[in-house]
């Protein structure tokens, strides 16, 4: 690919090192390398040799921005020369990302949650008026923190601890330092801060103010299992080890049980593994509840190879954290859950992508990750059985869309993560344009205790809002939303409960024995979405809320298609007009929400447009918004 | 005479399509044949030259059994699929669609949309005055065209034509999300620092007239633009011994742009900065 670059802005040292620390030193001119020798200028480098390593513009870009905070011109053209990328196209994926910025600012940047769960505990941009200026304070879509809302995530760029000390060696520098467990106490390198994240929540002006001032020194933050109220209880399945095994410790992990259901499905082989998971019924928890073994048999049987497995952590969900209860507090349960999924699928290179909001996940996986490759769990040969399987993780960096199923393999492949037109379905061109299974992190924790011979189904719910136990519940299929919401501790006077998330709806405290199954949600007209059971009183302002979904999806429409690109804005006008409107007043305005919204849901492309309006059409007929 | 470039032979694939058996190639999409038996789709965003991106949605259709609808321009045709071009549902994406559009963009110098508007009863102004726009000024940064994205509906035709699928020269791709999604070059620079060749297939392909000739911009801001008065000739380009047909508009005696056949199997309507822009010579008297 002849690609031209306008050279205006070099690269400074420290950008190249970033990059560098990641790909490799560059080998010759051609890709990057300082000027060409008098052999370069004889031959030339290109083709699909060099352009196969696309996937790694996200990894690239994220190099760079841990280590200097944004991304400048001369760093993007860097990165384009490396991995022969045109850079009008790495442009358009810098810019795509919220967590990313093409213009300059701070090392320290705060992401402060102004979504629905923190929103109803008091969070707003005003808690960090106290933070010193050399803080680049930015608004956020739900941080998945939501039983300890109001939240915040401080990101600080610098040298990464690994490649501190060990220039040019493999430190990967787009490794976060931190997993918040046991970040204090390491000295900053060179005069320089080293890359830190902090988790902050409850976000109280305070607790804003130290981790700020100083991250690494941040209160580390409490252990996954008090996110789970129910621990202890006997009948947990899915959450039975959370809180109670180390995380990062696979000796404790096997202690607990873990990797029976591997060596299960070695026993019973791939065609085994897919039965059983067939034949317990596993529906897909990422909302679609799409029956999980017609997926892996559909991906199983395709000719083309190589198949890939995708396990989708991009929780962005507003209100939902359950994936990073799972993962931050059972993560050797993911991995081994993913080799059987590969297993049964027939792939040998499965993507984790994990949403850039979670960095003590992050630090745990890779932890697990690499524990389990040093005691051959994967690698070429996992247990002795001939079967080679590895797992990458891949960050996202801040956008709703990439967890739509197809918008995640623009998003690793190195291009926008816009959806992609169905069909072909993932099962048939998916990664890498061949036979992907792509499945949630519940979907696939659930395998395990369906592989060790546990019965009986559970779903996990996120209780947020205002309740007296907000957490992860898990609960069997078939307990009414009422049940589920007494474990939680309602409100004296509840207003409504949003079920599903912000693409889910909105049910009348009246109507809370729905029993919580896809069957019996789907018959009341709402649905499990992602298991999000945000709870608000009658202190919360209805319209505000509709408000803040509609900026949500305004703000989260990658702006592919017209419906959703214009749509989402012409509902958040609507709902602004109207938010301190009823009745009559309000009355055209629901008309062309209305019109707008049926063709959002009949005309978008993907999932985003379609259910953009399903929260706020619930709030209108449901609840009486604006009567 | 344009030479029609010969297909292997293809099976057929019978549809219903609004109540009637229908039979195409295998491939076709829903668009194909619809226009196969003369329904007019609206579409915007589709090019004959290229891969539909299915981004605008001014075509979709029911097909029976979908929860949602079908973009026609790249839904292909199945055996035994129903689809219904003209219901309740479709009509109203489509108006509603037009809305958006005409709402947020300005239409003007699309083809057709005036028509499709009327025809939809769609009614861009019920937003209200303060509906968001793009409101842009028009990127005047050289000689040869202008890029007015007030007018662009983001259709992704331009970048599909810029890179893989005929230029690769990638000088354009789409930056920014949602509502603020721009087609911009790397670091939004100028055109002229940009990787940009002057091809101007980008322009060929705009079906909105975002992009556009110099000389046609600045004919329309003087009012003397008159696509009436227009007489097309299609020759052969001079330049170099490919053999690229260029199709010369010529108004009051001058050229005033110039574009290329599509269905022309060598080129399919590309051309190069030479045949596209380099007719001056022609007219120095």
């Amino acid at each position: 690919m002849d690609l031209k670059f306008t050279d205006t802005a070099k690269a400074t040292d420290e950008e190249r090192d970033a990059v560098d620390a990641l790909l490799g030193a560059p080998g010759t001119g051609w890709e990057g390398g300082t000027g060409r020798s008098s052999d370069e200028l004889r031959w030339a480098r290109g083709g699909a040799a060099a352009r196969e390593r696309r996937d790694l513009l996200l990894p690239a870009l994220h190099a760079v921005n841990d280590r200097v905070g944004w991304l400048s011109e001369g760093a993007l053209d860097y990165i384009c020369r490396r991995l022969t990328v045109p850079p009008a196209e790495a442009y358009g994926v810098a810019t795509f990302y919220s967590m990313f910025s093409v213009r300059p600012r701070p090392a320290k940047v705060l992401h402060v949650c102004t979504d629905l769960a923190c929103a109803a505990r008091g969070g707003s941009l005003s808690a960090a008026d106290a933070v010193g200026p050399d803080v680049s304070v930015q608004p956020s879509p739900c941080l998945g923190l939501c039983e300890r809302a109001p939240a915040a995530l401080l990101v600080r760029a610098g040298r990464s601890p690994s490649a501190r000390g060990a220039e040019g060696t493999e430190g990967d520098p787009a490794r976060p330092a931190l997993d918040g467990q046991g970040g204090s106490g390491r000295s900053p390198g060179e005069g320089r801060p080293a890359h830190a994240t902090a988790v902050v929540a409850p976000a109280t002006p305070t607790a804003l103010v130290a981790a700020t001032t100083d991250p690494e020194r941040a209160p580390a933050e409490p252990s996954a299992g008090a996110a789970v109220p129910q621990a202890g209880d006997p009948a947990l399945t899915l959450l039975a080890r959370v809180g109670v095994v180390d995380p990062a410790s696979l000796d404790d992990y096997r202690a607990h049980g873990g990797y029976a259901a591997l060596r299960r499905a070695f026993a019973l082989g791939p065609a085994g593994v897919i039965r059983e998971v067939t034949d317990a019924g596993l529906l897909g928890r990422g909302g679609a509840a799409f029956p999980t073994g017609r997926k892996w048999q559909a991906t199983a049987s395709q000719a083309d190879h190589p198949h890939y497995l995708v396990c989708n952590a991009d929780e962005s969900e507003p209100g939902t954290f359950k994936d990073r209860v799972l993962m931050e507090g059972d993560p050797f349960a993911l991995i081994e859950a993913m080799t059987i999924a590969g297993y049964a699928i027939g792939a040998h290179q499965g993507f984790l992508y994990l949403r850039g909001e979670y960095p003590r996940a992050l630090g745990l996986l890779e932890n697990a990750i690499a524990s389990a490759r040093a005691r051959g769990l994967l690698g070429e040969d996992v247990l002795g059985q001939g079967y080679a399987f590895d797992i990458e993780i891949r960050r996202g960096a801040g956008a709703y869309i990439c967890g739509e199923e197809t918008a995640i393999f623009n998003s690793i492949e190195g291009y926008r993560g816009e959806p992609r037109t169905k069909p072909p379905f993932p099962v048939e061109k998916g990664l890498f344009g061949k036979p992907t299974a792509v499945n949630n992190v519940e979907t696939l924790v659930n395998v395990l205790p369906i592989l060790n011979g546990r019965t009986e189904e559970t779903k996990l719910f996120c209780l947020s809002g205002n309740v007296a136990r907000p957490g992860i519940y898990e609960l069997p299929f078939g307990v009414t939303l009422r049940e589920l919401i007494e474990l939680a501790g309602p409100p004296d006077r509840m207003r409504a409960v949003l079920l599903g998330g912000a693409a889910g709806s909105f049910v009348r405290p009246d109507e809370l024995d729905i029993p919580l199954t896809f069957e019996g949600t789907r018959a009341a007209g709402t649905t499990l979405g992602s298991g999000v059971v945000l709870v608000l009183d009658d202190t919360v302002e209805l319209p505000r809320v509709l408000l803040r979904i509609a900026e949500f999806f305004r703000d989260e429409s990658c702006g592919q298609c017209v419906p959703c690109r214009v749509g989402t804005v012409r509902q958040e006008e609507a709902l602004h007009r109207i938010k301190d409107r009823t009745g009559a007043d309000a009355a055209g305005d629901i008309a062309l929400l209305r019109e707008v919204g049926a063709a959002m849901r009949d005309a978008s492309i993907c999932g985003l447009g379609q259910t953009a309006w399903n929260a706020v059409e619930s709030a209108i007929d449901r609840l009486g918004a604006y009567e | 005479m344009t030479a029609i470039p010969l297909h292997m032979p293809r099976r057929l694939v019978e549809f219903t399509l609004d109540g009637q058996e229908v039979r195409v190639p295998e491939g076709d999409t829903i668009l194909d044949a619809c226009r196969a038996a003369g329904k007019d789709i609206p579409t915007l965003c589709q090019g004959d030259t290229l891969t539909p991106k299915n981004a605008c949605r001014v075509c979709v259709v029911e097909v029976e059994g979908a929860r949602t609808l079908a973009p026609a321009c790249s839904r292909r045709a199945e055996p035994g699929m129903t689809v219904l071009t003209d219901t309740e549902r479709a009509r109203h994406s489509r108006k509603v669609v037009l809305e958006l559009l005409a709402s947020s963009t300005d239409l003007s110098t699309t083809p057709r949309a005036a028509e499709w508007i009327k025809e939809y009863e769609a009614k861009p102004d019920r937003f209200g005055p303060d509906a968001a726009r793009l409101n842009e000024e028009p990127k005047i940064d050289n000689d040869l065209y202008v890029r007015d994205y007030d007018k662009c509906i983001l259709c992704y035709k331009c970048v599909d034509a810029c890179g893989d699928q005929w230029q690769n020269t990638f000088a354009i791709a789409v930056a920014g999300r949602g509502f603020d999604a721009r087609i911009s070059t790397e670091h939004d620079a100028p055109l002229t620092d940009s990787a940009c060749v002057y091809c101007g297939n980008c322009i060929e392909v705009c079906p909105t007239g975002a992009l556009s000739f110099k000389s046609e911009f600045d004919m329309r801001a003087a009012g003397t633009w008159d696509e009436s008065a227009q007489t097309e000739t299609t020759t052969v380009c001079a330049y170099c011994g490919v053999g690229c047909n260029l199709t010369l508009h010529v108004q009051e005696n001058e050229i005033v742009k110039v574009t290329s056949p599509h269905d022309n199997p060598v080129t399919h309507g590309n051309l190069c900065i030479k045949g596209r822009f380099g007719y001056q010579h022609v007219q120095q008297r």
